[in-house]
């Protein structure tokens, strides 16, 4: 054997989860088709809600400061859960069969496909970001706000990716993998990312109120308008970091009963 | 090397899906390089390497990323990840391809890189999950030459295959397994002295003559391999192909007066030897008794 076993097993771990990290990320960066996807998509709606239903929705401020927050959000979800087609992609073919049968530590392929995600969609949310900027979009945050707003929106990348995971780790096929990226697609729709939830009926407006998106949609919006943002920023953190370790338990989990087979 | 024949669904791929520690036997143990696959499983894995039935390249990415990227995941630093890279991309003749997208691979380069990937750090043993399958015969001969190339070098190679002449041209063992089970086991050789690369068939009139001369036969110093049929009333009796003994065979049974009333020689093909060996010489109706 010619491998050197001086390293710790933590290091190994890493270096692992880095190598599968490059794996995924240059799959990514060449999956063409899915990266235009991930940023014409969102390019695409915040056009809509801008020019076509915005000027039909009130809010106090001009509309596209109270729409891009959501239009990030939406982006960041949407691009996260394409993690369900990678994951599933290496589930079903022989890909798994080759990386569990090599001495890595079995985290380290979910670990990858994660952290992949993450650092695609925070590219993709900055290219939104930057037409935002360029279509009229106003913020008033100072760096400590913008830090913030990157960091929650990198909790939420992370819990979604993770959700994600999941979801490709159950799916028997990339296709029904997809699945997962219409959900979280149309949980925005009921929340505060584009109309407040106020002119809601009363069922969706509760619903509307609960659901996890709202608080972060709240907080991020808070975050870059400079406005406060209330208990929000506390509960989007709180379900953003229970939903990464909810969704890496719960993937690890289901990774191992998958493979255990 | 070693090789595991058999049909579909005989249990090669559980075989060594089981050695590869992909899954837990249901019963029994097995140890690979002297570790246990179930308590030992790490040690295993860091002494085996694996190809599977579909080559597990990465198509989105290059020849030689797929290598690193493996030497990596193996545990190389980088400076011997790089060497081993290039060697390997060498040996296996895909040096002018290895910029070029996996995607954009004939099959057969994608198995010889398939191959390039299990060897990446040299384990002791290796484990070929049907390595030709579906491959055109020409690619098939390059595969051939660089896994008789990996078993020179000393490494142990558990082989799968459906296909009795890969079986032949790579193995020193095999191993007939259908359902479930070991049917046989022997060299090539051996093997083809039970399936008979020609065989005498002896028609007799009655059941009590074949059952005699059966015995008879089995009986013969050098023991010829028989195989009685009772319901036709045939004898299959394997020979070398040389008249000489088939005329020895035919003395011997004049001598007691066990004269089979006609005589066919018979060279099956290796399919027709594969399917009797693997008892599934009729298909269209239910399995004959085995005399």
């Amino acid at each position: 054997m010619t491998s050197t076993s001086s390293h710790s097993p933590l290091y190994w771990a890493i270096n692992d989860s880095l190598t599968l990290i490059g794996r995924s990320s240059r799959q990514s960066m060449r999956r063409i088709d899915a990266l235009i996807t991930a940023a014409v998509l969102p390019l695409m709606m915040l056009l809509l809600f801008v020019y076509v239903f915005g000027g039909a929705i009130r809010v106090s401020g001009s509309y596209i400061d109270y729409v891009v927050p959501g239009i990030i959000l939406l982006c960041a979800g949407f691009g996260s859960a394409a993690t369900a087609v990678s994951v599933c992609q290496d589930m079903t073919s022989g890909a798994i069969d080759r990386f569990r049968s090599l001495p890595i530590v079995s985290s380290a392929l979910l670990t990858g496909h994660v952290v992949a995600s993450v650092l695609r969609n925070l590219v993709s949310t900055a290219l939104v970001l930057g037409v935002a900027l360029a279509l009229g979009f106003r913020p008033h945050a100072g760096i400590a706000q913008w830090l913030g707003a990157v960091g929650i929106l990198l909790a939420f990348m992370a819990a979604i990716s993770w959700l994600a995971a999941c979801f490709g780790l159950i799916a028997r096929s990339p296709e029904a993998a997809d699945a997962f990226s219409f959900v979280v697609m149309f949980v925005p729709y009921v929340s505060s990312a584009f109309v407040p939830t106020g002119t809601m009926p009363g069922v969706l407006r509760a619903f509307a109120a609960h659901q996890p998106v709202t608080p972060i949609i709240e907080t991020v919006r808070g975050l870059m308008m400079g406005t406060s943002t209330g208990s929000h920023a506390a509960v989007a953190l709180a379900w953003c970091l229970g939903g990464t370790i909810a969704g890496a338990a719960l993937a690890t989990l289901l990774y191992r009963r998958r493979t255990s087979q | 090397m070693h090789a595991l024949l058999g049909p579909n669904g005989a249990g090669k791929t559980t075989t060594i899906r089981i050695l590869a520690t992909l899954i837990k036997p249901d019963g029994g143990a097995a140890t690979v390089a002297g570790y246990d696959v179930v308590m030992q499983a790490r040690e295993v894995r860091r002494a085996i390497s694996l190809t599977g039935q579909y080559a597990a390249v990465d198509e989105l990415l290059t020849g030689e990323e797929n290598l690193l990227m493996m030497a990596r995941l193996r545990h190389l630093d980088r400076g011997t990840a790089k060497r081993r890279t290039a060697e390997l991309l060498e040996r296996f003749a895909l040096t002018d391809a290895r910029r070029r997208r996996v995607a954009t691979y004939s099959g057969g380069m994608r198995r010889r890189l398939d191959l390039a990937l299990s060897l990446v750090c040299s384990p002791p043993v290796i484990f070929l999950d049907e390595p030709t399958t579906e491959l055109d015969p020409r690619s098939r001969r390059a595969v051939w030459d660089a896994v008789r190339e990996l078993a020179r070098s000393g490494i142990t190679i558990l082989l799968t295959t459906q296909q009795l002449d890969e079986a032949d041209e790579l193995a020193d063992r095999i191993t007939v397994i259908d359902g479930g089970g070991v049917i046989a086991e022997g060299s090539a050789d051996q093997l083809k002295a039970v399936v008979g690369n020609e065989s005498a068939v002896l028609f007799f009139g009655e059941l009590g003559m074949l059952d005699a001369a059966a015995r008879v036969l089995r009986e013969a110093a050098d023991g010829p391999s028989v195989q009685a049929d009772a319901d036709r009333l045939v004898l299959r009796v394997g020979t070398d192909g040389d008249p000489r003994s088939v005329k020895r065979l035919l003395d011997l049974l004049e001598r007691r007066e066990l004269a089979p009333v006609r005589l066919e020689l018979h060279r099956p093909s290796l399919a027709e030897a594969f399917l009797t060996l693997t008892g599934r010489r009729n298909e269209r109706g239910p399995e004959r008794s085995q005399g």
